[in-house]
């Protein structure tokens, strides 16, 4: 909201210093996003008459000016072309100091010695005109007189403020001037508006007027003016509406404009002689009803929107045969619209309910300064008042205007809340002191009014300030106001302590040891958007439904990912595309399960959390990419050893025998497995390739690349019913050296390695300390469709040294185990 | 040629494709179909001495259908000897997981670098355990219910407004929804304590939020918050005041300072916008901070009345407080991350500086 300090000033003198003032407004929750100072800088500026222009040699840019300013001709070189001699200009002498700090000393171009700056209109700060100099052609221009008189510029300083939603009161040039007084302690000055000539007969006998609903429209004020005349509004009145960004239109509705901004109540003057049936009906829109809005579009009115709980309830204004004329709050008709033949002027003001007016303005995507106030709440007992200054301010234009009597029904003045409040509880509540007499000083001037009996306040809110609730959560809120206007920077700040410790959950640390060995491996951390393209799926071949966005901005962004893969494979290709090497990347993050197919979490929603909805299942999931040279499964496979022996995992194999599940879509269906946990059976994740296929669909950058992946389900891994942990307890170490062999086998190609270790590992019993693969042999002396695998194995026994008995046993117990797998001794 | 010539070409053709056992033998097929001196291409060249315009027209439509034929097997055949290829080149790549060896996989000898955001969510979490907030997380689809209503947000509040939610295609329109803020975990911890009784509750919750925005220099549609809630028994606005300035210096450094001024949030009250010491400038004033030496960095306030209500909270008896500001926000000052699009971009020399 553009508050000018010269327009505040009405109601308070107030201090010119800008800086002050906008901390104090801060301070007050009145947030300065701006202060535009405007008429700075101006007073050394003078009106130049061009006498002469001439070229310079050697410049095509610039030339040689003559003018005169008041003290004989003066050289200046400029820039512009687009004056002739003759012209009157802005002429910034040297010495002066332009708007923006930029000072003006002489100074000589190409041999030309420039006695300061004629100016363009930017320069001046006076409008983004830049395309050349300002000529002015006002009658006062005179060489050697000064700018500001002849445009009749006062220094001003605009004040950008953002007004938050529970200030109702300061949604106006009034209402931030008291609370700006009331802080800095100076006297707020509310005249009431001056009374224009009063016709005859009241309005109340000039017209008929009915609310068909009191919720909707809680009070409604009219009144008749007559001796209009349309035309356009004094000098202050342009100006102030202009600073504050309105654009004047005429006397009639620049003046309704003006009220608005200076009170706070929007009104609405109507030609009354345009109103059929001299009389005006207020009601909710029929179904399928429309107007013609000043805008002229035409608005069809009473159908519920989309958004949750409108049920399609538009306030209108009709006339006496019940036609709509307007749509209340936002916006006027066009058959009633203010012209110049018009001479008298139905005013209407009125309070309007806040949140069907919001929800009118947002499903007609319609809104105006007018909603803007209305949607926050105005004060019902400013009607009258408005009224008044409007017929005040057209007055200046209409010297023959008089005024009917308005009528407001309901007349009585609009009752004001009262809320208890507890002394204790501003105390308790704030972490400070307060008495009386300080409460009373920081609430008075803002309108409340304030008894007390037994140790607990009465609070008498002012009508302006319907965002105070009534009952028990009031006190909150005029808690709040006592906090705001004693400075919440004033309030002494504690060192909480309580005794419970800080901690992060099992989950959290999981994630953090995940996250350090896979940047030990060489990876580096992305983070690609949970958004995807309606794509997505179907390119990754999953055959589950979607979860689709309702209101995307763009289709890219219009479903949630089911998998980190295809983000992160882009970013790999963006990465390769740019010469990158040691290209690993993972992320750590959440894919989305449609309720449908997932395990089911309910959730409280709808009106009073009073139903139930099936929401998607959120899979917190580590996906790793291997894309360095020399990436392939093998990298993965070594990868997930590392993470699964870091997390403490027990019992984690690969099964490359299931095949049709949706986490291993994408993945190279001959080079990667479900990673899942022996004891449990339940599958952890995948570890292998990327479908040299799909990698390519996403990224041409990895065609002809072997791509590892590794993926795994953090939840699960932290649930120890799925993922078998090691024991925390301490197992004796055998202080006898262990025995050390080797064994290779022949194995059928068809059979996997992981069977054979599982089974070696049986056989050797108790005894056994470590078995691991240590040679692959394929060619000559295997037969072909087989393989050579040699183990290691270690044995020890924590009583004694192992002896070849020991040894042979085993050995034996493991060829038998062998066999049973049709693999034979080599 | 005749057309039963045609006729019969169309299938000696049709079954030579039959018999392609390569796509090689395909390409050669295609060549010689669309070869000048094809049978078909003669037969259709042949058209024009048919001087009867029906007859003719006639004619070439039997003849386009002929072509259409042979070149509908053509790409049948081609699509079934891929997957023929595709499966012959996957059984040959085969490989057994189990057979890795424990030698195997070679990693590049440098270190990744995780994400800036994590980092700095990493480093806010540390400060906030030193400071005795328990780390807590929830999930990023949520209902109207604990983003709005139960935040004293209802239905047709203005304030809804400035959410920019993005909804999702579940349940009643508008009821499922991403979570546009971290403050619905305050509803299921509030909820969760009174269930089993165990408040007082003095938790931090960082996490991913979402609203619909195109990304610039200042803004993404995907971005990371972090929630403070505490919950016990005589806390007062003077403590989340002194709670606001212990984590300002503890994470940013002692000599950035924080204050409080008045702002409007419908789940607290008071309610306050909070503001750091501009760590460009050090408070000195610089085009960053429109030279009042603050940036804005957060929202907080006392628990409002009819949060407590919601969740069945005797507001007498209990006061709290909540604070929640933006990590990638605080990454972006930290570092002076002029584009916060550099975040999302995930280019290996940008994550490589931190
Ligand atoms: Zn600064």
């Amino acid at each position: 909201m553009l508050t000018p300090l010269s327009w505040l000033k009405d109601f308070a003198d107030f201090p010119d210093d800008a800086d002050l003032l906008r901390a104090t407004l801060d301070d007050l929750g009145l947030v300065v996003e701006g202060v535009d100072v405007v008429g700075d800088g101006l007073r050394d500026v003078v009106v130049a008459r061009i006498d002469e222009i001439h070229p310079i040699e050697g410049a095509d840019r610039v030339r040689r000016v003559v003018i005169e300013a008041g003290d004989g001709p003066l050289d200046i070189v400029c820039g512009a072309t687009n004056f002739a001699v003759g012209d009157f200009v802005p002429l910034a002498p040297v010495g002066s100091t332009l708007p923006g700090g930029f000072d003006i000393a002489r100074r000589k171009m190409l041999g030309v010695t420039s006695n300061g700056m004629l100016c363009s209109g930017r320069e001046l700060g006076l409008g983004d005109d830049h395309e050349g100099l300002m000529i002015l052609s006002d009658p006062k221009a005179e060489p050697g007189v000064g700018i500001v008189d002849v445009l009749g510029i006062e220094r001003d300083v605009i004040f950008d403020l953002a007004i938050e939603g529970n200030r109702p009161d300061a949604w106006c040039v009034r209402g931030v001037a008291r609370d700006l007084a009331a802080r800095l302690g100076l006297q707020f000055r509310d005249e009431a508006p001056s009374t224009v000539a009063s016709s005859p007969i009241p309005t109340q006998q000039l017209l008929s007027a009915e609310v068909r609903d009191t919720t909707l429209c809680p009070r409604l004020g009219l009144s008749v003016l007559s001796g209009v005349r349309v035309t356009s509004s004094p000098r202050f009145i342009i100006d102030r509406l202009e600073k504050a960004g309105m654009r004047a239109i005429n006397n009639v509705v620049d003046a309704s404009n003006y009220v608005m901004l200076e009170l706070g109540q929007p009104t609405h003057p109507y030609d009354l002689e345009r109103i059929e049936g001299s009389g005006l009906i207020v009601r909710a829109a029929s179904r399928g009803e429309t107007l013609v809005t000043l805008d002229e579009h035409e608005r069809e009115l009473g159908v519920a929107g989309k958004s949750l709980g409108d049920q399609g309830i538009d306030i209108v204004i009709c006339d006496a045969t019940d036609t709509v004329i307007g749509l209340a709050g936002l916006m006027g008709g066009v058959s009633s619209e203010i012209s110049e033949a018009t001479t008298s002027v139905l005013l209407e003001a009125a309070s309007f309910d806040p949140i069907t007016v919001m929800r009118t303005s947002r499903r007609l995507a319609l809104r105006s300064e007018a909603s803007a106030r209305f949607s926050k709440g105005t004060d019902p007992a400013i009607l009258e008042i408005a009224m008044a200054r409007f017929a005040e301010l057209l007055a200046l234009s209409c010297p023959d205007l008089s005024m009917a009597e308005p009528w407001v029904q309901p007349n009585d003045t609009p009752a004001r809340t009262v809320i208890e409040v507890p002394a204790e509880r501003i105390a308790s509540l704030l972490g400070l002191n307060l008495d009386q007499v300080e409460i009373a000083s920081l609430l008075e001037p803002r309108g409340f009014s304030l008894s007390e009996s037994d140790g607990v306040y009465s609070v008498t809110v002012p009508t302006n300030r319907g965002d105070v609730r009534g009952g028990a959560r009031g006190i909150a809120d005029v808690i709040e106001e006592i906090a705001r206007s004693y400075s919440y920077s004033k309030i002494p700040r504690h060192q909480l302590a309580w005794p419970e410790p800080g901690a992060v959950s099992a989950r959290q640390r999981m994630r953090a040891t995940l996250r350090d060995v896979v940047l030990g491996l060489g990876g580096s951390e992305a983070w690609t958007s949970s958004l995807v393209d309606s794509g997505e799926l179907a390119l990754l071949g999953i055959d589950e439904p979607e979860i689709v966005v309702t209101n995307p901005l763009t289709e890219g962004e219009s479903r949630l990912r089911r998998s980190l893969l295809p983000g992160l494979l882009r970013s790999v290709g963006m990465n390769l595309e740019r010469q990158q090497d040691d290209v690993i990347l993972f992320e750590i993050g959440a894919v989305f399960v449609h309720p449908a197919v997932s395990s089911g979490r309910w959730a409280r929603a709808g009106s009073q959390g009073g139903s139930e909805v099936a929401m998607p299942d959120e899979v917190d999931t580590i996906t790793v990419v291997f894309a360095h040279d020399g990436a392939d499964a093998t990298t993965a496979v070594a990868a997930l050893r590392m993470l699964s022996d870091s997390l403490g995992l027990e019992g984690v194999e690969i099964d490359q025998k299931t095949r049709r599940t949706a986490e291993l879509v994408g993945l190279h269906p001959t080079r990667s497995g479900l990673v899942r946990d022996r004891r449990t059976g339940v599958a952890l994740g995948v570890v292998g390739e990327i479908d040299p296929q799909t990698a390519s669909r996403i990224t041409p950058a990895l065609s002809g690349r072997r791509v590892g992946i590794l993926s795994l389900d953090i939840g699960r891994l932290g649930d120890t019913a799925k993922a078998t942990r090691r024991s925390e307890l301490a197992q004796v170490v055998s202080r006898f050296p262990s025995s050390i062999f080797d064994m290779a086998f022949v194995l059928a190609d068809d059979v996997v390695a992981g069977d054979l270790a599982k089974a070696l590992t049986a056989a050797a019993g108790e005894l056994i300390e470590s078995l691991s693969l240590f040679d692959v042999y394929r060619g000559p002396g295997v037969e072909a469709g087989s393989r050579s695998l040699a183990f290691r194995l270690k044995l020890s026994a924590e009583d004694r040294t192992l002896d070849d008995t020991d040894i042979t046993a085993v050995r034996d117990a493991c060829i038998a185990a062998a066999r049973e797998l049709g693999a034979t001794l080599r | 040629m005749s057309e039963i010539d045609l006729q019969d070409h169309v299938d000696l053709v049709i079954a030579e494709v039959a018999r392609a056992e390569h796509s090689r033998d395909l390409d050669a097929i295609e060549s010689a179909h669309k070869a000048k001196n094809s049978p078909v291409l003669a037969a259709r060249r042949a058209l024009g001495a048919v001087t009867d315009e029906e007859q003719r027209r006639e004619l070439g439509r039997r003849i386009q259908g002929c072509s259409d034929a042979i070149t509908a097997a053509i790409a049948a055949r081609r699509e079934e000897l891929s997957a023929i290829e595709r499966e012959a080149s996957l059984a040959s790549d085969a490989l057994d997981l189990t057979e890795v060896l424990s030698s195997a996989g070679s990693f590049p000898s440098r270190r990744g670098h995780a994400h800036v955001v994590s980092k700095t969510r990493a480093s806010l979490e540390d400060v906030f355990v030193a400071m005795g907030f328990t780390i807590k997380e929830g999930p990023e689809v949520e209902t109207d219910w604990y983003n709005f209503e139960a935040l004293n947000l209802p239905p047709g509040h203005p304030a809804r407004d400035m959410y920019d939610t993005m909804y999702l295609d579940l349940g009643e329109a508008e009821t499922v929804l991403m979570r546009t803020h971290t403050s619905p975990m305050q509803i299921h911890l509030l909820e969760e304590a009174v269930a089993d009784q165990s408040l007082p509750l003095h938790v931090a919750i960082p996490g991913r939020c979402y609203r619909l925005d195109t990304p610039d220099a200042r803004h993404l549609p995907v971005f990371h918050q972090v929630e403070g809630l505490v919950v016990d028994k005589g806390i007062t606005f003077g403590d989340l005041a002194g709670v606001i300035e212990t984590f300002t210096a503890a994470y940013f450094g002692p000599d950035i300072h924080s204050r409080l001024r008045p702002a409007y949030f419908p789940f607290t009250e008071p309610s306050a916008e909070f503001e750091i010491t501009c760590t460009i400038c050090r408070g000195e004033g610089c085009r960053t901070c429109s030279k009042t030496g603050w940036i804005e960095l957060g929202g907080c306030g006392m628990i409002d009345p009819a949060v407590f209500d919601a969740v069945g909270i005797d507001a007498t008896e209990w006061s709290g407080f909540a604070f929640g500001f933006g990590i990638d926000r605080c990454a972006q000052m930290r570092h002076s991350i002029a584009d916060m699009r550099a975040l999302i971009e995930n280019d290996l020399r940008f994550s490589r500086q931190f």
